[in-house]
């Protein structure tokens, strides 16, 4: 890292790393009420956990991780000003954040046919909102992607320009860190 | 390019792939008997998988101290959190 000093080097804006932080206590203090939840009503959830398609979770965890990969390459790439495959990472990883949200829309219409929506029990209540409070995550960092990648096109990575890919590139990652919980915690766990 | 490709990161990312692999043979009944102690080992190496992201693709590893300190804080603090709630409901 070009700038780092005995201090460290902060990746990004500083408000990016409050809008993180905040995003984190909130995030667990759903997972703690989901796993609250799953005391008083142990046996909804093991059914709950049961009927979910672990397959696509799977998928989408794998889909998330290497979309992470791609854009930390994109900042090493920047660091090394290899634009075109900067620009080609964001969109490989644009490509990747697709793949979620196609295997998302098949996963709930999965189950809507089933008959499990929100209303269905408290498992099905919190499994569609905590993915749905994801998935805005997910649409939004697409939107951050989208604009990284034309960002990019023009080269010449130093200062403002790399902090700005820094920063949408760390919202990213954020997205990709609470998926991987949310897939332990709602696919994985006690689901046998 | 090559230098780029078998950087760092791309190690993450095949440690990542392998922990979640991990994870779910974990959860299909490969390493313990019973569902509470698989689903504790699961959130220990998800919690792993957070640490891995958080150092390595969000950099914190290069961040002042105060702020890796306030990552592994968080990360000790809602790993012990929801492993003892796990455990404590039962599997």
């Amino acid at each position: 890292m070009s700038d780092s000093d005995s201090k460290g080097h902060i990746p990004g804006e500083a408000g990016i790393w409050l809008f993180i932080a905040g995003d984190l206590v909130m995030f667990s203090v759903l997972f703690v009420i989901f796993l609250v939840y799953r005391a008083d009503q142990l046996a909804v959830c093991q059914e709950g956990h049961a009927r979910l398609n672990q397959t696509w979770g799977l998928v989408n965890t794998i889909l998330m991780l290497t979309s992470s990969w791609l854009v930390a390459t994109a900042i090493q790439a920047a660091r090394r000003q290899m634009t075109r495959v900067v620009v080609t990472c964001f969109g490989l990883a644009l490509l990747c954040g697709f793949g979620f949200i196609v295997v998302k829309v098949f996963e709930y219409s999965e189950k809507i046919r089933a008959d499990l929506t929100l209303t269905s029990n408290d498992f099905f209540m919190l499994y569609f909102s905590y993915t749905g409070i994801h998935l805005i995550h997910v649409v939004i960092g697409m939107g951050v992607l989208t604009t990284l990648m034309l960002y990019s096109r023009s080269g010449k990575f130093a200062g403002t320009k790399l902090r700005n890919l820094e920063s949408g590139a760390s919202f990213w990652h954020l997205v990709d860190l609470l998926w991987i919980v949310l897939f332990a915690l709602l696919y994985l766990v006690g689901a046998r | 390019m090559k230098a780029l490709l078998l950087s760092r990161v791309t190690a993450v990312w095949a440690l990542l792939i392998i922990a979640t692999t991990l994870s779910w043979q974990l959860g299909h009944g490969v390493g313990f008997d019973d569902a509470r102690s698989a689903g504790a080992a699961i959130l220990v190496v998800t919690f792993i998988k957070v640490r891995l992201v958080m150092r390595e693709f969000m950099e914190i590893r290069h961040a002042p101290r105060w702020m890796r300190w306030i990552g592994d804080g968080w990360i000790v603090v809602i790993a012990v959190l929801l492993v003892g709630l796990f455990v404590n409901a039962g599997a």
